[in-house]
């Protein structure tokens, strides 16, 4: 149990890896595996592993988060004392909301301050994945570190911004680069933005690095003084889907069709998120589902295969869907066809249309548009 | 001023349910799983708070336990509440003396004490074992507008069923001049649905009076609105059009879930205008697979399709695995039916196992009835549960 840990997610801080769908709302508010927000991964990892304090970092278009997030008691988070604390971003007529990690970071001094716990856990919400927090904070104690970076390794990587690790035997961080050139096929341990840190110590850090006029978390901070910061590297070995673009999205989305991947992030622990009391799912005479998830409140009366239905979507006689995701309230009329589409929330497709898209290009439809 | 309620509403929901045999044997039937995610109780609970009723007495006696936990605080139903929400009211024991619930009448009567606290205008007494959408705020108008002590919802059966029912005689006002409970020759076939609207004032006079007479069985229907009627109180009845299910039979039970199937369905639990809240179960969407078939059916979250599934109801986290069948069946939640296992014509409660190639029940045409198996039991490989069976332990064959 990281029992003195407190959480701090960032809801916006990727956003511009996705502008597509999130262009209204927060990064971590993406609706996910058909029922789900980015953001529920987070906390039910954060709240799994005992922690019952969170930030939420927010900077704009956060309406839907909130609605989406309450009072936190979907996550068991309203709380007495601590539970879910919204930080909206702090400004005034000559300061301007936050621009980078550090600025935002300093936005909630005041947050962290007031806290008791010993560790900060700060989580960007744009992965999906099962980490046990309470194991991050047990290595990063173990290991004396100043900070811990969670990684995996992989060979491909599609993000404006990230960063690569090298680390000794110890799993002490020797080499931090930021955006460095991936060459094909080459493995390395990419940083899925999920830290521990000493709540003082981060403190001490974010003042210095006001007093020093830094503007990067990660250039000023981190690779500067690798050598002389304790940063510990921890490799997360599990599934990890980081969602930084929107071919990204619609290929991890299609992974969800994977019992192996499904029983490995929902099997062990719960993730909760917020719901809608909608009615089961109905499918109509005549209706093939194959290969597909479906979420609660869909009708189903036509074909759907290998896609991922979210809340209260309804697929029309003689409607074919394939390979799609779409999100809820998308409404199919009847006679449609559709491939590898993304439907973003409240679309409407006629009857007869049809629209189609490519794995590494998915034809999106965005929000309340009505084709 | 002292604060309270127009309006509190009072849940009979301690009766056991025998008629619904297996499915009842450890939980009230109120709890009884219905429709894929939701309980028989989440219906009143949720025509309630729809109704804007937000103060709750929930009567409870028989095996008590899945009940209280599933209501637990009332969130689902918004019916968590600083004053009023949602409360259980179990048998206490006073300082008199201590008893069970001994009759409808007498329940509400231990539990005047709970009225009282809101100071309530009306009291609206329903029960816990039927299927239907109600606004009871339209039913509260018109007890209003006539002016009565007491108002009946009631609806219009078969004749041929009337008997089997407590049946009212109207005068063209809707003013009751007769009840007769279950008459062999029924005058209307106008049927009490047992949801009733009392001005507080005098429920509390005719339970008192009901209280001190030895000879009364303590039952709303047999004793209390009887004698409020020969009194010469003001009774009408007010009449309900739409769906209604006493879903005490296994017959009902089966029938009233298979009225939820299609998209006109006899019963809509979709519409968003009235929205049945439950409690919601934490599981991913449910999944098909390249080898499931689904065809006319309601399948919850967290359900997992390799199968066959037609014509039936599936509760969240039912597993049916590759060449397993289900058809014209009820399946409560975390039921898993095992490769090449058939299952036709049947009621399937929670946490049950049905081996590989088992088969439980037969075709509806063939059957000598709906199949009936209760919860946590095993079906062995290759077993066979003969239509019409009941069954509640592990069954390994003949």
């Amino acid at each position: 149990m990281a029992r003195s840990a407190v959480g701090v997610i960032f809801t916006n801080i990727q956003d511009k890896n996705i502008p597509e769908l999130s262009s209204h709302r927060t990064l971590a508010s993406i609706p996910f595996a058909g029922r789900y927000r980015l953001i529920d991964f987070a906390l039910s990892n954060l709240v799994n592993s005992g922690i019952t304090t969170v930030g939420i970092v927010t900077k704009n278009n956060y309406q839907s988060l909130i609605d989406h997030i309450g009072s936190g008691k979907e996550w068991d988070l309203a709380r007495k004392d601590g539970g879910i604390i919204l930080l909206p971003p702090y400004s005034n007529e000559t300061d301007a909301p936050y621009k980078n990690r550090l600025e935002a970071l300093k936005g909630i001094t005041g947050f962290l301050r007031h806290r008791k716990e010993d560790y900060v856990v700060l989580y960007d919400g744009d992965g999906v994945s099962r980490i046990d927090i309470a194991d991050v904070v047990r290595f990063h104690e173990e290991s004396h570190a100043d900070i811990t970076m969670v990684y995996h390794e992989t060979d491909s990587v599609e993000s404006h911004y990230y960063i690569t690790l090298d680390t000794d035997s110890f799993g002490r961080v020797n080499g931090l680069k930021i955006n460095p050139r991936v060459n094909n096929g080459e493995k390395i341990n990419l940083y899925i933005n999920v830290m521990v840190v000493q709540r003082e110590y981060l403190m001490d850090i974010i003042q210095n690095a006001v007093q020093s006029g830094y503007s990067s978390f990660g250039r000023e901070i981190l690779s500067k003084n690798v050598n002389t910061m304790r940063i510990f590297g921890y490799k997360f070995n599990g599934y990890y889907a980081g969602i930084t673009s929107l071919s990204r999205y619609f290929k991890y989305s299609m992974q969800m069709l994977d019992k192996n991947v499904r029983d490995e992030l929902f099997g062990a622990r719960d993730i909760y998120t917020k719901v809608r009391d909608s009615a089961p799912s109905k499918y109509i005479e005549g209706a093939v589902v194959k290969n597909s998830l479906v979420s609660d409140g869909c009708l189903i009366e036509g074909t759907v295969e290998n896609s991922i239905l979210f809340r209260g979507v309804k697929v029309g006689k003689g409607s074919i869907v394939r390979n799609s995701v779409l999100m809820q309230e998308t409404m199919i009329g009847s006679a449609a066809q559709l491939d590898c589409v993304i439907t973003d929330k409240n679309v409407v497709i006629r009857d007869r249309r049809r629209l189609a898209g490519c794995e590494e290009l998915p034809y999106y439809v965005s929000k309340g548009k009505m084709l | 001023m002292q604060r309270k309620k127009e309006c509190v509403a009072m849940l009979l929901a301690g009766g056991q349910g025998s008629r619904l045999y297996a499915l009842t044997n450890n939980i009230a039937k109120p709890a009884v799983a219905f429709g894929a995610k939701y309980r028989i109780i989440d219906f009143p609970l949720s025509n309630c708070i729809n109704s804007g009723i937000d103060t709750v007495g929930v009567l409870t006696q028989y095996e008590p336990l899945e009940l209280n936990e599933y209501i637990g605080n009332g969130q689902p139903w918004d019916l968590d509440r600083s004053f009023g929400g949602v409360h259980i009211l179990s048998p206490y024991q006073a300082k008199k003396k201590s008893s069970w619930y001994e009759g409808t009448a007498n329940a509400i009567y231990q539990n005047m004490g709970f009225m009282k606290k809101y100071n309530p205008d009306y009291v609206l007494i329903l029960s816990g074992d039927h299927i239907y959408k109600m606004n009871y705020a339209k039913m509260l108008s018109a007890h209003i507008a006539t002016g009565a002590d007491c108002t009946i919802a009631a609806i219009e059966v078969p004749f041929e069923e009337a008997s089997r029912f407590g049946i009212l005689n109207v005068n063209n006002d809707g003013s009751i001049y007769q009840f007769e409970e279950k008459p062999k020759v029924p005058k209307s076939n106008l049927a009490s649905m047992g949801i009733y609207i009392f001005t507080a004032e005098k429920l509390y006079k005719y339970l008192e009076q009901d209280e001190q007479d030895a000879a009364s069985s303590k039952d709303f229907g047999k004793d209390v609105l009887p004698a409020m009627l020969n009194a010469g109180e003001k009774m009408f009845s007010y009449r309900f059009a739409g769906y209604w299910k006493d879903v005490g039979t296994i017959s009902a039970l089966w029938e009233s879930n298979m009225d939820l199937l299609g998209s006109e369905p006899a019963f809509d639990v979709s519409d968003p205008t009235w929205k049945i809240h439950s409690r919601n179960p934490l599981a991913p969407p449910e999944y098909i697979s390249e080898t499931g078939r689904v065809d006319n059916s309601m399948i919850a979250l967290g359900c997992e399709i390799y199968g066959t599934v037609q014509n039936s109801i599936l509760s969240s986290n039912v597993i049916v695995e590759d060449g397993a069948k289900v058809v014209d069946s009820v399946i409560m939640s975390g039921t898993v039916i095992k490769r090449g296992a058939q299952v036709y014509y049947s009621v399937i409660d929670e946490n049950v196992t049905i081996e590989s190639n088992a088969t439980v029940g037969e075709s509806k045409e063939t059957a000598k009835g709906i199949t009936v198996l209760g919860r946590n039991l095993t079906v062995s490989p290759d077993a066979k549960v003969e239509s019409g069976k009941i069954i509640d332990k592990d069954y390994k064959g003949d």
